[in-house]
This record gives C-alpha cells, sequence and structure tokens, in this order.
C-alpha cells in the first residue's frame, strides 16, 4: 500500500488534478465550438468594451490556458521518483495504476 | 505579384541562414551518441526547451497559414490559433509527464514501454513516419513561398533550399543543435512578431480609395452601351459572357494605355437597379506564360502585373486615418469600418487555359470579426449540419492532434525528468499562447495594410512588414524561413528516429550500436528530406494552415487513442494498440484522400464525386480508434484469459 508521501501517492495526485484541469478547459473549449458551430449568429454580439464575443471568448481561452497551466504548475507535487531509469518508473507507473 | 528583391533583405536573410546551419555544427560537434543524437542526452534546460516547444510549434502553418488565413477571410484563421493552443492543454495535463517517464527516444518507446512489441514499435514508427511526412508538406509548401519575394527566385528553389539546408542541420547535428534553432528562432519570432504589432497599432488604420477605380453606379442601359467611361467596351465573348445561370460578371474595357484590358466585376447598387463597376484582376494561365488581364506578366512596355491588395474603403466618422491605435481600439475601429476583400471567378474559354478573374467584395468590418466568412467555415452560418460537423471534427482535431505530434512527442526526451517535462511545457503554452493573440492583429492588419499579394495568402505577414518597415521584411522572413528549416529538421529527426530506433532496431531486429543507429538514422534524414522537397513542389497551391488541419487529423487519429488508453485503461493490450493506430492512420488518410478538397485542389476532379461526407476525418476517425482499441484489447485479453485458464485446467 501507498503511504502518503510515496510517489505514486504524489504522482496520484498531480494526474488526478491535472483530469481536473483538463475537463475544466475542455468544457470552455467546447462551448466555444460548439457555439461556432450551431449558433455562429451568437459571436457577433458585443459583450465588452466594444469587443465581440468572438473576439472575447477566443481571446479568454488563449488567457486560461496560460491560467490553468500556471495553476497545474503551482499545485503539482514533487515526485522524488522522476530520478528513476525509465523502465524502472514505467514499472512504477504500471504497478500505480 | 513580381517582387523587388532588395540587397538588405538577402543579406540579413543569408545571416540567418549561415548562423544557423553555423551554429547547428558546433553544437553537432558533441552528439556521437544516439543518446545525444535523439535526445540530446536529456539535459536540456527546462526553460530553453519550453521556448523550443515553441520553436518547433510555430511551424510556416502558424505564422505563415493563419497569418494569410485570417488576411483574407477574417476571424476564420483565428480558430485554428485557438484550437492549436488549446491542444497544449491535452499534452500539459495528460501526455507530458507520462511521456517523459516511459520512453526513452521516441513515441513508440512510450506507447512500447508495457509490451516490449515489435508490432507496436511498428505501427508507431509508421504512424510517426506518415504524420511527420504529412506536416512536412506544409512546411515546404511555405518555404517556397517565403523565397519568391525575398530572393526572386520560383517556388520550386525556395523548397530545394530549405530542404537541403534542413538535411545539412539534421544530419551534422541532431537534437542538441535543433533544440537551439528552435529555442533561437521561437524566441526571435515572438520577440519580433511583437515588435510588428507594436508598429502596426502605431501606424494605425487608413483608407485607400485610389488603387483601384471604381465606375457608376450606371443604368442597365449604360451597360449595354459599346462604350464606358468613355472607353471601348471588349465584346463579352469566349467566355466572358458567363453562365445561363449566372448571367455575365464582369466587364472588359480597352485600357487608356497600355496593352491587355481592365476587367471590371458588375456590382449590384443595393435598393436600384444601377450598377458599379469595381475594378478586377484577371490571371491566365501559369509559369511564363501568365497572363495578367490579357497582356504577358512583366513590367516591360506591352506587359502587365498584378497589384497588391488589402485595403480599407470607409473609416468610421468618414476618417481616412485613424493615428496610433490602442489593442482593442484596434478591433473595434475595424468593426465600424468597410474592408475590400477580394474573390475569385472562373471564366473558362473554348480553347486555352482558364482565367481566375479577383474581384473586390466591399465587406462590413463586424463580419469579418465574427466566424464563417472563410468558403470552408461558410456552413457553420448557412445551418447546413454537414458543415457544423465539419467544424466539429476540424476542432477536435486541432485540439487532440498537439499532443500526438511526434516532433513535439520527442521534445520531451530532451529534459531530464518529468517536472522538467512539466515546466517546459508551461514555459511553450505561455510563449505559443503569446504568439496567437499576436495573430489576430497580424492578420487584420495585413488585411488593411495594401501590400498583400493576390495569388498567395501564404505571404501576409511578410507583406506586411514590408509595408511598415523594409528591414523588418528582411527579418521577418528570415525569421520565417528559419521557422520553416527549424520545424523541418525536427519532423525529419522524428522520422529518421522511427527508422533507425522504432523500425530498423526494435521490428527488423538488426542489433545496431549507438553509433551504427545515429548514421542510419542520418540517411533516413536525407530519404525522408528528399520526400518532403518533391511533396513540397506538388502541393504548392494550397494555404499551408489547412494543410497542418490534416496533418493533425491524422496525428490524433493514430496516435492519441492508443496513448490516452495505455495511460488510463489497466486492460489495454499490446494488439488493441496496434489495431487502433492502424485504423486510426487509414482511416483518417483514406478519408483524407476521398475527400472533396482532395479531389478538387490535388486530383483536379469534380468536388461533387467526393466519396467523403465532409473534408474533416476527426469527428469519426479518432472515436474509430477508441473503439477499435476497446473491442480488440477487450477480444484478446479474454483470449489471453481462456489460454491461462485453460493451461490451468489441463495441468
Amino acid at each position: 500500500m501507498n503511504t502518503p508521501d510515496s510517489p505514486s501517492t504524489q504522482r496520484q495526485f498531480n494526474t488526478k488534478l491535472g483530469l481536473i484541469l483538463f475537463f475544466v478547459y475542455l468544457s470552455l473549449y467546447a462551448g466555444f465550438v460548439l457555439i461556432n458551430a450551431f449558433a455562429a449568429n451568437v459571436m457577433e454580439t458585443i459583450v465588452l468594451a466594444g469587443l465581440n464575443l468572438a473576439i472575447v471568448y477566443g481571446f479568454g481561452l488563449i488567457f486560461f490556458a496560460l491560467l490553468l497551466a500556471l495553476l497545474y504548475g503551482l499545485l503539482c507535487k514533487p515526485e522524488p521518483s522522476d530520478d528513476l531509469p525509465s523502465t524502472e518508473a514505467a514499472a512504477t507507473e504500471g504497478d500505480s495504476k | 505579384m513580381i517582387y523587388d528583391p532588395s540587397l538588405l533583405a538577402i543579406f540579413v536573410f543569408l545571416g540567418f541562414v549561415v548562423g544557423t546551419v553555423g551554429l547547428s555544427f558546433y553544437l553537432g560537434r558533441k552528439a556521437k551518441s544516439s543518446e545525444g543524437y535523439f535526445a540530446a542526452h536529456g539535459q536540456i534546460p527546462w526553460a530553453v526547451n519550453g521556448v523550443a516547444f515553441a520553436g518547433d510549434y510555430l511551424s510556416a502553418a502558424s505564422f505563415l497559414g493563419i497569418c494569410g488565413m485570417i488576411a483574407a477571410y477574417g476571424y476564420d484563421g483565428f480558430l485554428y490559433s485557438i484550437g492549436f493552443l488549446a491542444g497544449w492543454i491535452v499534452a500539459l495535463f495528460v501526455i507530458a509527464e507520462p511521456m517523459k517517464r516511459l520512453g526513452k527516444f521516441t513515441f513508440a518507446d512510450a506507447l512500447d514501454a508495457k509490451f516490449n512489441s515489435r508490432g507496436i514499435k511498428g505501427a508507431a514508427g509508421i504512424s510517426t513516419l506518415v504524420v511527420s511526412v504529412f506536416y512536412l508538406i506544409p512546411q515546404m509548401v511555405g518555404a517556397g513561398s517565403l523565397i519568391q519575394p525575398l530572393l526572386g527566385l520560383p517556388h520550386w528553389v525556395g523548397v530545394v533550399m530549405v530542404g537541403v539546408v534542413v538535411i545539412m542541420i539534421v544530419v551534422t547535428a541532431g537534437m542538441v543543435s535543433t533544440t537551439w534553432v528552435q529555442f533561437l528562432k521561437g524566441s526571435l519570432l515572438v520577440v519580433f512578431s511583437t515588435v510588428l504589432v507594436v508598429m502596426l497599432l502605431q501606424k494605425g488604420l487608413t483608407t485607400d480609395t485610389s488603387s483601384f477605380q471604381t465606375i457608376g453606379p450606371l443604368s442597365p442601359e449604360q451597360l449595354t452601351q459599346s462604350t464606358i467611361d468613355g472607353r471601348e467596351v471588349i465584346p463579352a465573348t469566349d467566355g466572358w459572357q458567363g453562365t445561363p445561370e449566372q448571367g455575365q460578371q464582369f466587364i472588359r474595357l480597352v485600357p487608356k494605355e497600355g496593352a491587355g484590358y481592365e476587367v471590371f466585376h458588375i456590382d449590384d447598387v443595393p435598393g436600384s437597379d444601377e450598377k458599379l463597376l469595381r475594378q478586377a484582376q484577371a490571371v491566365t494561365g501559369s509559369g511564363t506564360a501568365k497572363m495578367i488581364d490579357g497582356a504577358p506578366n512583366g513590367r516591360g512596355e506591352g506587359e502587365r502585373e498584378l497589384q497588391p491588395i488589402g485595403h480599407l474603403s470607409k473609416l468610421p466618422d468618414g476618417q481616412t486615418s485613424t493615428g496610433p491605435l490602442g489593442p482593442i481600439q484596434f478591433f473595434t475601429t475595424i468593426g465600424d469600418s468597410e474592408v475590400i476583400l477580394w474573390r475569385s471567378a472562373t471564366i473558362t474559354h473554348p480553347e486555352g487555359p482558364k482565367t481566375t478573374v479577383y474581384y473586390q467584395k466591399p465587406t462590413a468590418g463586424k463580419r469579418v470579426l465574427r466566424p464563417g466568412e472563410h468558403p470552408k467555415f461558410a456552413g457553420i452560418r448557412s445551418g447546413s449540419f454537414r458543415d457544423s460537423l465539419n467544424f466539429l471534427s476540424l476542432m477536435l482535431a486541432l485540439f487532440c492532434g498537439t499532443a500526438s505530434l511526434p516532433h513535439i512527442l520527442i521534445r520531451y526526451y530532451t529534459v531530464k525528468d518529468g517536472t522538467a517535462a512539466r515546466k517546459s511545457t508551461i514555459v511553450g503554452i505561455a510563449t505559443i499562447g503569446f504568439f496567437y493573440v499576436l495573430t489576430l492583429y497580424l492578420g487584420l492588419g495585413a488585411m488593411t495594410s495594401g501590400a498583400l499579394d493576390l495569388t498567395d495568402s501564404n505571404m501576409s505577414a511578410p507583406l506586411l512588414a514590408n509595408s511598415i518597415e523594409p528591414w523588418l521584411f528582411a527579418v521577418i522572413s528570415a525569421i520565417a524561413f528559419t521557422t520553416v528549416l527549424g520545424t523541418v529538421s525536427g519532423l525529419i529527426l522524428a522520422s529518421s528516429g522511427a527508422v533507425a530506433h522504432d523500425l530498423l532496431t526494435g521490428v527488423f531486429g538488426l542489433k545496431l550500436s549507438g553509433t551504427s543507429q545515429v548514421k542510419v538514422a542520418k540517411t533516413a534524414a536525407i530519404v525522408v528530406g528528399g520526400i518532403a522537397i518533391i511533396l513540397g513542389i506538388l502541393f504548392k497551391e494550397l494555404n499551408v494552415g489547412y494543410l497542418v488541419g490534416w496533418a493533425f487529423s491524422v496525428a490524433a487519429s493514430a496516435n492519441l487513442p492508443a496513448l490516452i488508453m495505455l495511460l488510463f485503461w489497466k486492460r489495454t493490450t499490446k494488439q488493441g494498440i496496434i489495431a487502433s493506430i492502424l485504423v486510426g492512420m487509414i482511416s483518417s488518410l483514406g478519408w483524407i484522400l476521398l475527400s472533396e478538397d482532395t479531389y478538387k485542389a490535388v486530383y483536379g476532379l469534380d468536388p461533387h464525386d467526393a466519396l467523403a461526407p465532409f473534408s474533416q476525418p476527426g469527428i469519426v476517425t479518432i472515436p474509430l480508434a477508441f473503439i477499435t482499441l476497446i473491442v480488440v484489447s477487450l477480444m484478446s485479453g479474454n483470449r489471453k484469459q481462456e489460454a491461462a485458464t485453460e493451461a490451468q485446467a489441463s495441468s
């Protein structure tokens, strides 16, 4: 069983965090794509500082990607097992799943 | 358009190329082992690797293709920027760290870490080769486009030049030099694009109503007379009379001076039966036999040349010039202006080559700031479900494709561990995201620069620079060329790694020492480089951004399902992975080869005969690869279990 500080626990935390952030971004991206595909006229709506939704949402997706990436970088736990040779690390990976 | 090669441009360009190749030679001395050649000994600092990610990723498609598409159609090109960046989220949150942990040199290593199967190495190696070659085509097309205005040489010379220089870089050096070239190129691209955007905003926007003639409004009777505006009308015969469905679209007049004719598009005047004649430009034939407006292409007596395009016909409140603009004001001003876009029509003559007539299409500024102006995206406004699916399919492929591109994946092996892989991806996202914000400014700036080439949208960003400062054109073109060099080196390196490491050593079991592997990889690099040169010449006419969309579809269908399922589904088997890669690759490739766009642009056939229901395969082929993996894994897993049970029973 994994101890609280074991590499697998840290790796599991990072993997879970990555997946949560991935799904947050995916839902925003899917929203953008679906509006474009099925209600493209909505993208013409002026929403902020005279800019339409297409520009605000598009730029927003780029800035939000950076924001989530930085958040992920800050919250990820260090994994000491990174220094293991790749085959050993692969085995650990296999076991942890 | 006829370009004047400038000495400054040639000097700066050669300086960049010599510098890049020199750096490669210098750094390449250290890369004798396979660890050094394929993975730079895993010793590249994460920050440098992050910017090198940007160098690898911001290819000709991003810089030339996206800017060109925005310049020609507006916001639609920016959809690629958004999709390309979103793909990095998959790379960072799902793929980066496991890739680093599981692999050594190539993407196949990671897929094969659990199984040690020749089949997986073979399938992944072939898929790496196919995706890399597909991705190479737009880079080479972009290189050819750049060389034309820069050095005044034909397109094919540019393709051959980039091919030869890149082969030299890859053969002499490997991953260390490629990484530093990418780092340098990524930094320069972002810095000088920022300089260009700042200068563009400082310059502001101006109207231009004098470059092309407008005649009228004219009554229907005036249109049928033998002279218009004091000039003789050339009879509408030989295809110029139009088709029965569309009627006559153009009128040709004898020019006041010079040879050939002046051609005008007949435009409706809203709310009346009068017509406006707006000057158009006609191109007949190609190569040395090319005719412009009915006269040979050239600047001599009796010759005509295509005029540069791209301007605003109206600014808000009747202004003719805005002066410096802020970053938000730039968009709001364009939104309240009228832009002249250019569209084309084909005149088919009973004999001889067809004529393409490019004509002005005045467009409200707010229309170029919304999606749906590009013919390929127009369907999302018409409510056509098929076109909406095509759009969804492209956006899905862009999202899934980044994390499946072999030349991006191998960059995870140049840093020391998973944490460095994560950090370098974050730096990559910051650099690439910032650049993509700039693409909308660059594209719209080019759209209104008055400097665009009608026949080559890929040149928009460098020509925008030329309209602001000639020295900036030299620098931007040189960086763009280095951009191509860098991306092509990465792709060729990924392909040669696939041949030497995955196929020859992994599949055919050749016992190659590290040094021999490097030798084989270098030979493979020469072969792949040669193929890329040929394809770059063949696909000259296509927008590089659109071509890259296809490469993403193939990568996402062939590679991503296998990678994701290997990481997150315990029951994945080697048979499942092999089947998924092969089905994803073959189905997406087959779909593209049978699509409307390929029928039209590559085979020259009627696009309506195409067998694929829409152009972008991702929405069908990515799920298909996932399903294949699940079904085959369940079947082969069960068989394994049954065999184990039988063996137990018999013992």
